[in-house]
């Protein structure tokens, strides 16, 4: 049992650090550690930096363009973009569909898509929640109805995080009416440009407009835009959200928002001392930063198997669960660190931070209640934790 | 970044687990609770042949030179068998403080002994009224004659009246909660002036109350330097922490499978209860958080030989992460167990008895989560 890094590991985390440090624009790293609203052009400004130095994609095989990196590396590699306060990897292209063309694709579709994903000139989204389809996905309805060389679309995409940015969206349509719900689906890439889709913008609790609901009413979309075979959309979904493992329990991200907390509790006042002094205040932070060590360290456990050339399975679950319990914790606490300040909403501070004006309160307060609200959505999205539990209880505990 | 076991690490986990298996089902287990010693002394004398009792101590004094992981390891397998024998008092607490500050005289006394299991060591180190603050010493040793004349109490011996000898904090300096002053003594259990009251605990294992009156040792009976013991005596609990933070999660684990067990057999309404998804949720919590419980165990066995404030904060996560872990399945195990689970001729309450015993062991929740926050 070795539970420190090696040499090697540390020299590449050196780096890693190094690389960040000299190529991330501060005026970008300001917004997010402010907790403002990023654009696409923040998003794809970054994703390019990385391109060009060949890191935007760690997990993809090398002939595709990925780095050959261990899961060792690619952790330390999360954890020092984590650190260093940088913008997350939009994952629906680079995570998501990117992995699941090389499993499933034809090779002119890997040769059609993969090139601009990893250069960030393609933004992806994703089609899978319907307004009648939540936990219970396969009873999705929007269908794809064979016609000649083309699939006929018509239905309704919802909670689409960035539709409004994107180029394509990929799909799981009904392709067919059959008995086992499942079988009937098929993944499909759609232009976002063609005729006969609408978005429409979803403001979320937080003020924010992020997902979006979108409308296909005849759209026609190209037979060869079929990924895998007619009905294997649903073998696709679970090999897709099967994939993104190591992240899943966002155990560095978590790690930067506990020193947040910490200076932030550090600046606030409570009975004459500082709020980190006080002691209610002081065992709640404690427990949720053991609740993250546990985190950690079953994280770790998981990677050090999957080093090991062990399948990872139902494991992802619990980093799911217990991953999002402690996302939402550190919410709650930096929302009570700020006291009655937790209460001003002025939307332009949170997108744009306050500028040239005098800040209501302190000026890291204003983002935080509505951060709060809004990671709610953390234990219902990616297979609501409800449903992570009953992966377990099947998978593992064989119940 | 590596949380395989070596192959003789994985040898010796098969052994003791075979062990378990084989020697301590649940009814031979409370037979023996029920006995004098409360454990069985043939079974001492197979761990101290099998090694496992000189696992952790060098190989000057008879040992095999392996770590706490090693000891981790038996008393995992110890925890899913809720094994009586004084591993814990003797080796791990005992036995390692020795290693670490005793004079080569006292190793070579006591080690080869208590290694081949012919002699049993206990600490005693708390009093009736110091909760779990260390310093908390009232207990007197004065310096006589070239010797000491220890006075004072000691209470919730672990093994305190079987062992052959004892450890004891005392005073040699200073007031009852200074730091400094406190100085650590090996005394024989056989001295005029000790005296001992033993008891039965909670969780069936054996405790004493332990009366200091005079006992007369001599200098040599100090352990590491004089005034300056809570510093090793901090580490030697330490290393109880990792100790029963590994026998937590074997107690768990045979909870989590006794339960799931019940959960698919069990017919209430025509089905078994394990199909009802209130049950199944209740389940997987218990997965998850004996999963999380095992990671941490695992740090804290790695992490108990670190620098000292690394380990303190290691140590103090660890425990209180298990307390509660501890503390839901326990609980859990016992209500979805129903009427039965609330009978003592079920295993399943025993598990949880001894979970909420390891809770109270070398500071509770909240102790460590106050020590967890001093260590930043």
């Amino acid at each position: 049992m070795e539970l420190n890094f090696t040499a090697e590991d540390q020299a590449f985390r050196a780096e890693v650090r190094d690389f960040i440090e000299a190529n991330y624009p501060i005026e970008l790293k300001r917004k997010v550690e402010a907790g403002l609203e990023l654009g696409k052009d923040d998003y794809v400004r970054w994703q390019k930096i990385l391109h060009a130095k060949g890191w935007i994609a760690p997990k993809w095989p090398v002939e595709f363009g990925g780095t050959g990196w261990s899961p060792t590396q690619r952790y330390i590699f999360e954890e020092e973009l984590t650190a260093a306060s940088t913008p997350r990897i939009i994952p629906f292209g680079l995570a998501m569909l990117g992995p699941v063309l090389m499993e499933y694709g034809s090779k002119s579709q890997q040769a059609r898509y993969l090139p601009d994903i990893l250069s960030s000139d393609t933004w992806w989204a994703q089609g899978y929640s319907e307004p009648g389809a939540g936990s219970d996905l396969a009873s999705l309805k929007t269908r794809a109805e064979p016609q000649g060389d083309h699939y006929l679309v018509n239905g309704s995409k919802i909670w689409t995080t960035y539709g409004h940015y994107a180029d394509w969206i990929f799909c799981l349509v009904r392709t067919s009416q059959e008995e086992k719900k499942q079988k009937g689906i098929s993944f499909l890439l759609i232009d976002m440009n063609d005729p006969g889709i609408s978005v429409a913008p979803i403001i979320t609790a937080d003020g924010k407009h992020v997902v979006n609901q979108v409308f296909f009413e005849d759209v026609r979309v190209p037979k060869e835009n079929l990924v895998g075979e007619e009905g294997a959309g649903w073998t696709i979904a679970k090999f897709l959200l099967g994939h993104e493992r190591t992240n899943i329990a966002g155990v560095a991200a978590s790690k930067r928002q506990v020193l947040r907390i910490k200076e932030i509790a550090g600046r606030e006042q409570s009975g004459g001392r500082s709020l980190l002094q006080d002691q209610r205040y002081r065992d709640k932070l404690s427990q949720l930063e053991i609740e993250l060590l546990a985190l950690e360290y079953t994280n770790l456990r998981v990677l050090s198997a999957e080093a090991a050339g062990q399948q990872i399975g139902p494991e992802a679950s619990l980093l799911k669960v217990k991953g999002t319990e402690v996302q939402q914790r550190i919410t709650e606490l930096l929302v009570e660190a700020v006291g009655y300040y937790a209460l001003p909403y002025d939307l332009d501070a949170l997108r744009f931070g306050w500028q040239e004006r005098e800040p209501i309160g302190p000026d890291y307060a204003a983002v935080l209640a509505p951060h709060y609200f809004d990671w709610r959505k953390s234990s219902i999205y990616g297979g609501s934790n409800e449903i992570q539990k009953n992966i377990i209880s099947k998978a593992v505990l064989g119940l | 970044m590596d949380f395989s076991f070596t192959e003789e690490q994985q040898m010796l986990k098969d052994s003791v687990d075979r062990f378990v298996q084989n020697e301590y089902d649940f009814d031979a287990r409370q037979k023996l609770a029920a006995t004098d010693p409360g454990y069985s002394e043939a079974h001492w004398q197979t761990f101290a042949e099998l090694g496992w009792l000189g696992i952790t101590f060098a190989e000057s004094v008879g040992g095999y030179g392996g770590s706490a992981v090693d000891s981790a390891i038996i008393l995992e397998a110890f925890g899913r068998g809720l094994v009586l024998e004084p591993f814990l008092a003797s080796v791990v607490l005992g036995g390692n403080l020795l290693a670490r500050a005793g004079s080569a005289e006292q190793q070579a006394a006591c080690l080869p002994q208590v290694i081949e299991g012919q002699k049993k060591l206990a600490l005693a180190y708390f009093e009736p009224e110091a909760r779990y603050e260390l310093s908390h010493v009232t207990t007197r040793a004065e310096f006589v004659d070239g010797g000491y004349l220890i006075t004072g109490r000691k209470g919730v011996v672990l093994h305190g009246a079987t062992a052959d000898w004892l450890i004891v904090s005392a005073r040699t300096a200073g007031g009852p909660r200074d730091v400094a002053g406190v100085s650590l003594f090996l005394v024989d259990a056989a001295t005029a002036g000790v005296e001992t009251r033993p008891y039965r605990m909670v969780d069936g294992l054996m405790g004493a109350e332990l009366g200091l009156s005079r006992v007369r040792v001599g200098s040599d009976a100090l352990i590491g330097e004089l005034d300056l013991g809570l510093e090793v005596l901090e580490w030697a609990l330490d290393y109880g922490i990792a100790g029963v933070c590994a026998e937590a999660v074997g107690c768990m684990d045979r909870l989590q499978e006794l339960t799931l067990e019940y959960m698919k057999t069990r017919q209430q309404f025509g089905v078994a209860l394990g199909s009802f998804q209130v049950v199944q949720h209740r389940m997987a919590e218990m997965f998850m958080a004996c999963e999380q419980a095992r990671s941490l165990a695992y740090m804290a066995a790695v992490k108990v030989d670190s620098a000292p404030q690394e380990r303190r904060r290691a140590l103090s996560a660890a425990k209180v992460y298990i307390g509660q872990a501890g503390r839901l399945l326990g609980q859990e195990s016992v209500q979805l167990h129903g009427g039965i689970g609330c009978t003592d001729e079920l295993n399943v309450p025993h598990y949880f008895k001894r979970l909420t015993a390891i809770n109270a062991w070398f500071g509770d929740e909240s102790y460590h989560l106050g020590r967890f926050a001093g260590t930043e």
